[in-house]
Order: structure tokens, then sequence, then C-alpha cells
């Protein structure tokens, strides 16, 4: 199992390092300069261009600034400096990140507590009425856009019935139709993955032998196939987490949210790409750490995981 | 092949393919009216018999304009898809079929692609691109490449056991006889149910880079960009939204239930996977 782990961790490294350097050299490829970009519309004299380019490390080889650059994150979670801001990165990240962590764990919660409970009534009752209905549901849950969705939420239970405000950050009501928004689509992803799992573990063998050594039907089905099928579920629902960080961008923009999300597409339309870099060389990272958690998690429920 | 035109939803799925293809390509024949004639006397209205979708702030018909924006998400997907499917069957059998350095570069760069999440992976395209159509078919065509590239990749690592391809190479034939003659059609079905639920996450995505502002520009009447440039007026005008991005659910809802059809009839082990 270490074994297991500190390879994976290894294998993390090194996607990690790629990541960024993919990331770092695509910011490269950005046409245009970066110091005429900062001082825009006007124009910096030679002598601050100059000064600029050598405190930012611009005149260095590609490699070396990007080892300075990486250096930085690492000993001192230093991810640069935002152009437009005139702040760091770090610092911006520390301000958004709440909003949409709170987001984000209640959109997963939205699709588990959706999602799996419905795949599960779907798969006990196979290709009748109410999993025909069931997965019809989920896969419209999949096929509707997000900004979408929380337009109609805002149009019915905002503007029309006055339930919830439209926007900002808040309360419980603040999150409430943001939540339902990101959480829908991953309801209905779940509800296919959880009915699926379910009908696979129903063949198996042992779940044969429980019912063939007389348990009841109820013991039968919740100890040997629900918990069974809960396994690769679970590992689902963390990946979900990637899905809620990309979802995240756009259910901010529509409901007007504080957070990373809505930091990333105003960064990107300001063609400010320090900040740019930074917020997604952080969010790579994180998505990273968190499917790293959920493959050991994964490893450990399931026994029968080889390493 | 025939077992397939008997499963109800590619035949479905199929019939609305063609469907939204004919309207796309007649658009111009088929619109009521011209879906960039401003006519401010008619600003506003809600949906009527003359105007099945209303009208937007400046009199422009939205159902004209809901049809005519097939046009831009349909081969927004369809070029975006082009690109992956492509990449993705290529390196997926390279991976697969020779292994060794290739697969090993090959999965690192799929490891890469799989540590973003895909949204963000197309953002970080646009972000240097910068924004409009072509981008938004570049970065979709490259954030649904690593995936593609997974799934073919797996598939020949299935049929590279198989028995036949032992005889084949048995009875003497060549690495590339084998794999275009004996390999390549049995990745056919996998890439081909790829390839469409691809196209539904390709006008899924396309619609949602425009909605953020990085596709469509206005005036074109993208079904993305229609539900962005009304949505701060849901209280005056609910219809341009709704109906646009109802075009959105059904034609993604219509490709899914073609591509999870074809995953049903031609690689059942798929199911869970994709």
């Amino acid at each position: 199992m270490i074994a297991y782990i500190g390879r994976r961790i290894l294998l993390l490294v090194l996607t990690l390092f790629i990541s960024t350097f993919v990331i770092f050299g695509a910011m490269q490829l950005v046409p245009g300069d970066p110091i005429l970009a900062m001082f825009f519309p006007r124009v910096p004299s030679p002598e601050v261009y100059r000064s600029l380019q050598e405190q930012l490390g611009l005149n260095k080889p590609f490699f070396v600034r990007y080892f300075n650059y990486i250096g930085k994150v690492v000993l001192h979670g230093d991810l640069g400096d935002s152009f437009k801001q005139i702040r760091p990165v770090s610092s911006i990240i520390v301000l958004n990140l709440a909003p949409t962590v709170e987001l984000g764990l209640a959109g997963i919660f939205v699709s588990m507590a959706i999602g799996i409970p419905i795949g599960f009534l779907a798969a006990a009752t196979p290709y009748r009425v109410v999993d025909q209905s069931v997965m019809v549901l989920a896969l419209i849950g999949v096929s509707t856009p997000s900004f979408w969705l929380g337009l109609l939420l805002i149009l019915v239970f905002s503007l029309g019935l006055g339930w919830f405000p439209t926007s900002g950050v808040g309360g419980l009501s603040y999150l409430v139709l943001p939540a339902l928004t990101l959480g829908l689509y991953g309801a209905g992803y779940l509800a296919r993955f959880a009915r699926s799992s379910v009908l696979e573990v129903k063949h198996m063998d042992y779940v044969t032998t429980a019912r063939s050594k007389g348990l009841p039907e109820r013991i039968v089905n919740w100890r040997h196939i629900f918990r069974n099928a809960l396994i690769p579920v679970a590992t689902m629902s963390g990946l979900l987490v990637g899905y809620m960080l990309g979802g995240a961008v756009i259910v901010e923009t529509v409901f007007g949210r504080l957070g990373m999300g809505h930091v990333l597409v105003n960064a990107i339309s300001e063609k400010d790409f320090p900040l740019v870099q930074g917020l997604l060389i952080f969010i790579v990272s994180m998505f990273s750490v968190v499917n790293l958690i959920v493959d050991i998690s994964y490893a450990y429920i399931d026994p029968r995981v080889k390493y | 092949m025939k077992r397939a035109l008997r499963e109800p939803r590619i035949l479905f799925g199929i019939g609305f393919l063609l469907a939204l293809s004919v309207i796309a390509v007649f658009a111009p024949a088929i619109v009521p009216y011209d879906p960039f004639e401003i006519s401010p006397q008619e600003s506003l209205m809600p949906p009527c018999s003359r105007h099945w979708f209303g009208t937007d702030t400046i009199g422009r018909d939205v159902f004209s304009r809901v049809l005519y924006g097939t046009r831009y998400s349909l081969v927004l997907g369809v070029l975006a898809i082009s690109i992956s499917a492509t990449f993705g069957s290529i390196l997926g059998l390279v991976s697969g079929y020779f292994g060794g350095p290739a697969d090993a570069v090959i999965m690192r760069i799929v490891d890469v692609g799989l540590a973003f999440p895909s949204v963000l992976l197309a953002l970080l395209v646009i972000s240097i691109v910068g924004a409009g159509l072509p981008s938004v078919i570049l970065a979709i065509g490259i954030s649904s490449t690593p995936p593609f590239i997974r799934i073919v990749r797996g598939s020949v690592l299935v049929i590279k056991e198989m028995t036949y391809i032992e005889a084949a190479r048995a009875i003497g034939a060549g690495q590339a006889r084998i794999l275009f003659r004996h390999v390549l059609p049995e990745v056919f079905a996998p890439a081909l149910t790829m390839a469409t639920l691809g196209l539904a996450g390709a006008i899924f995505s396309a619609s949602s880079l425009s909605f953020l502002g990085f596709g469509a520009r206005p005036p074109t009447p993208e079904w993305g960009l229609l539900v962005s440039s009304a949505r701060h007026q849901l209280r005056a005008a609910w219809w341009i939204s709704t109906f646009s991005g109802l075009a959105i659910v059904v034609s993604v809802l219509s490709i899914n239930i073609l591509g999870d059809g074809l995953r049903d009839i031609l690689d059942p082990k798929l199911r869970g996977k994709i």
C-alpha cells in the first residue's frame, strides 16, 4: 500500500511538473509584449522598460524563467503578481477560494443526494417504467447547460416566486440556486453511473451465493449489492470535483458570485496573463491532489484493487 | 449494422441529426424572417402567432435566429470533434499498438490533459489564441482529445491480444497491414460512439464558451450567445434566453440518445465508462 501511494505521489509530481510547464509555456506563446501590455495605452520609456525587464526576469531564457517561477511557487507559495490588480495572485486566490469551495461542496452534495438514490431506485427494477423515467431525466440532466439552467431557476424561483436572491454571496439562501444549477448535471451523471454499477454487481457470483444460502432479499440488496455498488460510485463522486471546478466558472458568472471561476473569466477577458497562469496552476494542482486522494481511498475501501 | 438500425434510440438520433443538418443547410430558405433584420417597432414582443419565440430588444425574430443558430452549433461541434477524433484515433492506435516509449510519452500527455477539468483546458487554449469561433473549435478539439486517446488505446490493447491478430502475424502480415486491416476496423465502433457523445459535448461546451463571451460575437445568432445576450432582460423578455437554451438542450439530448444507443449496440462493455 505504501509503495502504491509513493508511486502515485511520484506520478502526481511528474504530471504537475508537465502541466505547470504546459501552462507556463502556453502563456509565453501569447502574442504581445507583457510589459507594453502593463502600460497600455501609455508607452514606457526605454529605461523603465529595461529596468522592468530586469526586475521581472523577462530577459532570461525560457527555462530559467520557468524554474524561477516554479521554485517560488513551491518554496513560498508565490504564484506571481497580477498585472491589472497589482496584487499577488496568491492573495487574490485567498480572497476567492472560500466561496468557490463552498459552491463546489454544495454542488457535490446536490449531485450525490439526488443522483445516487435515484440511480439505485432505477436499478431496482431495470427496464421498467421507473427505471426508464429516471434514465430519461438523468440524460436531460447531463444535456442541460448550466448557464441556461441557472437562468431558468432565477426566472422561476427569484423573479417569479421571489424565494431566493438572484445574485451575490451571503447566507444559505444565496447558495441554493447556484448549488442546484451546478449539482444537477452531476446528479444525472451519478444516477447513470450508480445504475450501471448496481446492474453489474447484481450478477456477481457472491450475490447468487448470498441468495442461495437463503438470505432475505432485503439483506442481499443492502449488504451485498448496494454496498459493493457504492464503491465505484464513491470514486466517481470524487472525480466530480473536476467538473465542479469547471462548472463554477459558469455558475459564478451566471449568479454574479465571488469566486475563482469568476476571477478566471475576468482575467482572460482582461488579458491579465500572470493571473490566468497562477489561477490555472493552482486549480490544476488542487484537482490533481483531490484525484490522488480519491484513488488512494478507492484502493483503501476496495480490497480487490491491486496496487 | 442491421441490429443498429432496429434500435429506436439510434433511429431517433440519426433522424434528429438529419433534421438539424437540413435546417442548417437550408436555414436562409426556411426562416420566416431575416434573422439580422432590425425592426424597432416590433421590439420585445412575447411569443405570438407571428413570432413563435417572440422578438428581441431591437425587434429581431427569435425563432429565425434560433433556426439560424443551428448552423453555428452544428459546424462548431463537427469541426471540433473532427480534430479530437483524428488525433485521438491516431495517437490512441500508436500508443496501444506499439507500446514502449511512444506509449509512455502519449500517456503522459493524456495524464496532463486529464489533469485539467475540460472547461479549464479549453479556457487555457482560448487565453492563448484569443476569443472567437475558430478558437472555440480549437479549444474544444484539443480538450476532448485526451479521453478519446484513452478509449481508443484501451480497445487496441484488447484487440492486439486476439487470436486472429496472432494468426495474421503468423502468416507473415506486416505491421502496417495488421494495423490498418485488422486493428483499425475494430476500433471503429468505440471511436464512433465516442465521437457521437463527443459531438453532444462539443455543442454543449461551444455554447458555454460563447455564453462566457469567448466565442461568437454579436450579432451572430449563436445559441450560447443568444442566451447570454438576453440574460439581463429575463424579467422583460424571458422568451429569448429560454427558447435559445431549449434549442441547445434538445440538440445535445438527442445526440446523447444516439450516442447511448450506439454504445449499447456496438460496444456494451463501454457502458459506464464513457
